[in-house]
């Protein structure tokens, strides 16, 4: 449960293009870390490598450690699929998926993982969707498709699926940046109870958003078309947003680019 | 109110001297008062293009041609079977008895054609869709990208290889190799109905087996083609979500591609089986004639719709005889159109998938 993370001269690579160079970070326990930067600095693909979702795309290239309370999760030893059972992920776009029913969708991670027991899968779709803030409005409806909820349901859903196996870490891509501003607003409240327990990274264009909801905050810049990007600085949010340490920082900060 | 508005406006009519395309998005967003300006146009029709006119014209021309062409096949099989339907001496859809040769007493049914027909393509369906969902999941998710693109063209070649080619193939070739498999299938489980010792001599391979394997052959790329499309289309989001939850591959593919490609794997199979049912040369050629009825035994010869009618064809002397065959003809085109029709229907059924 909650565990920290701490990234060693991370440097990424999509075939011959490096994207992102020489990243160090650490990411405390029950703690919301933010990632906000202009489009293309990397700082989605530095998410990705959390859970080696990276190495996915074709000739992805990962140099550098990752470590999980210690461990290196690129060893040699480790299963890329069993990192990604411990460290959850949500998407930008909600993508629960389309032919299961609510409460599968939830559950679909624990039946990955080989759990049967029907009455256990149902207390944990339960738990999962009261704490990601949906039992309310979908307990009479569990077997119908989760397609049929709206964006913010559904974006909540797939919070839900993702921490029903009690990840160790939670990373979120933009999980707002296609829904309305109350179904934004609802995520928003969530990321604020779901800290209690989860150690949790999110990716955000919206500067208030990272305002908001984090503890601590990188910022991510690239200094030219091609070039790779880099993490600028990572400081307390309430520094980096009144008085960061770098004049990149806070020309971002105050809308001067990006 | 004033996006319809505005956006009906320009394509609705207006000006036609000013609506050039030009125009009309500068005059878009003065849309909330166009009802003044428009009055006095409004009695003349709007404006069309002539490209416009001359472009729906060619489409719905082709949408009607094709379904008139359809039309007037069923016609023409109906046209010319109903005066030798109607001297049949025994029932058409239920006897066995194909005898044309004297057109005064004509004995023709289809049983035994609609059988053998079926039995076939079943059979060839049986082997060609697993073998084409295992191609097309290799292709679109196993196989390195530089290997999966030459892969998919030989498969595709496949397709273009004559169906003549195929049915010598499978006389001179397969028909022995397969003899001492159909040998040991017969005498061990020869119980089983459709291993039992058929009406046609199983050493010259002429059997629905053997036809069947053929078929199956020649509808794999058909398949497979339409279902690797279908596969590669599978959202990504909905595949990184399976990654993210920790599936490994093969539960990345039960959990998000299957489900996706479902539709589209059944109605490349029904595509399939269509060919199947109408594949002629192939059938033709290897297939042993007998007068025997068939027996539901995998190693009995006899002849589908279609080889039947081929092999006919050049005796099609006397039109009471030929519309013996065309009868024969017209249950294929229905039986053809029956299958599509379920194919339609399964892919409608499974529009729930966004």
């Amino acid at each position: 449960m909650a565990k920290r993370l701490d990234i060693k001269d991370l440097n990424l690579f999509y075939g011959k293009f490096h994207a992102v160079e020489n990243v160090s970070l650490a990411v405390p326990p029950k703690n919301v870390t933010a990632f906000i930067g202009p489009s293309g600095c990397g700082k989605s693909t530095v998410l990705r490598s959390l859970n080696r979702m990276h190495e996915v795309a074709p000739g992805a290239r990962v140099e550098g450690k990752v470590l999980l309370d210690g461990e290196d999760i690129y060893a040699s030893t480790v299963d890329p699929v069993e990192v990604r059972r411990t460290i959850g992920m949500v998407f930008q776009r909600p993508n629960p998926f389309p032919t299961m029913s609510i409460r599968d969708n939830v559950v679909a991670g624990l039946k990955l993982a080989g759990m049967k027991n029907k009455r256990e899968l149902d207390e944990v779709a339960e738990r999962s969707l009261r704490g990601a803030n949906l039992w309310n409005e979908v307990k009479d409806r569990l077997d119908r498709p989760g397609g049929g909820l709206s964006g913010g349901q559904q974006q909540r859903l797939c919070i839900a699926r993702a921490i029903a196996v009690q990840p160790d870490v939670l990373l979120m891509d933009e999980p707002c940046s296609a829904l309305d501003p109350i179904s934004t607003l609802a995520i928003e409240d969530l990321i604020t109870e779901l800290k209690k327990e989860y150690t949790i990274v999110i990716v955000t264009h919206n500067m208030q958003q990272a305002a908001r909801v984090s503890d601590q905050t990188a910022f991510f810049n690239l200094l030219g078309v091609g070039q790779p990007g880099q993490l600028i600085e990572v400081d307390d949010t309430e520094k980096i947003f009144s008085n960061p340490g770098q004049k990149a920082t806070e020309d971002y900060i105050s809308g001067r680019f990006g | 109110m004033n996006d319809p508005v505005a956006a009906k406006r320009p394509a609705g009519s207006g000006d036609p001297g000013a609506a050039r395309g030009v125009a009309a998005a500068p005059t878009a967003p003065e849309a909330p008062i166009p009802p003044t300006p428009e009055a006095p146009v409004a009695t003349k029709t709007p404006h069309v293009r002539p490209g416009d006119r001359i472009f729906r014209g060619l489409a719905t021309g082709s949408g009607v041609f094709i379904v008139a062409l359809i039309g007037a096949i069923g016609l023409f099989l109906i046209i010319q079977a109903i005066p030798s339907l109607g001297l049949n001496n025994v029932n058409f859809l239920t006897s066995r008895e194909w005898n044309t040769t004297d057109p005064a007493n004509l004995r023709f049914g289809i049983l035994d054609l609609l059988l053998v027909t079926i039995v076939i393509s079943v059979v060839a369906l049986l082997i060609a869709m697993p073998i084409a969902l295992g191609i097309a999941l290799f292709l679109t998710q196993y196989a390195p990208r530089n290997l999966a693109r030459p892969f998919a063209y030989v498969i595709d070649l496949l397709a273009a290889v004559p169906s003549i080619v195929f049915g010598l193939w499978g006389l001179f070739v397969l028909g022995p190799v397969l003899f001492p498999f159909s040998e040991w299938l017969i005498e061990n489980l020869g119980w089983i109905p459709i291993f039992a010792k058929g009406n046609v001599n199983v050493q010259l391979g002429g059997t629905i087996f053997t036809a069947g394997i053929v078929v199956a052959v020649m509808i794999l790329p058909i398949i497979t083609a339409v279902t690797r499309e279908v596969f590669e289309r599978t959202p990504t989001m909905h595949i990184e979500g399976a990654i993210a939850l920790g599936a490994t591959k093969w539960e990345v593919v039960r959990t998000t591609v299957l489900p996706f490609g479902k539709a589209g794997y059944v109605s490349a199979s029904m595509l399939g089986l269509g060919r199947a049912l109408g594949e002629t040369i192939a059938v033709m050629i290897i297939l042993s004639t007998t007068s025997a009825a068939f027996g539901w035994s995998l190693f009995d010869g006899g002849a589908t719709f279609a080889s039947k009618i081929a092999l006919a064809a050049p005796e099609f002397n006397d039109p009471r005889s030929a519309g013996a065959y065309i009868a024969a003809g017209l249950v294929l085109f229905v039986l053809t159109f029956v299958v599509n029709a379920i194919a339609r229907s399964i892919v409608a059924g499974h529009k729930e998938y966004e």
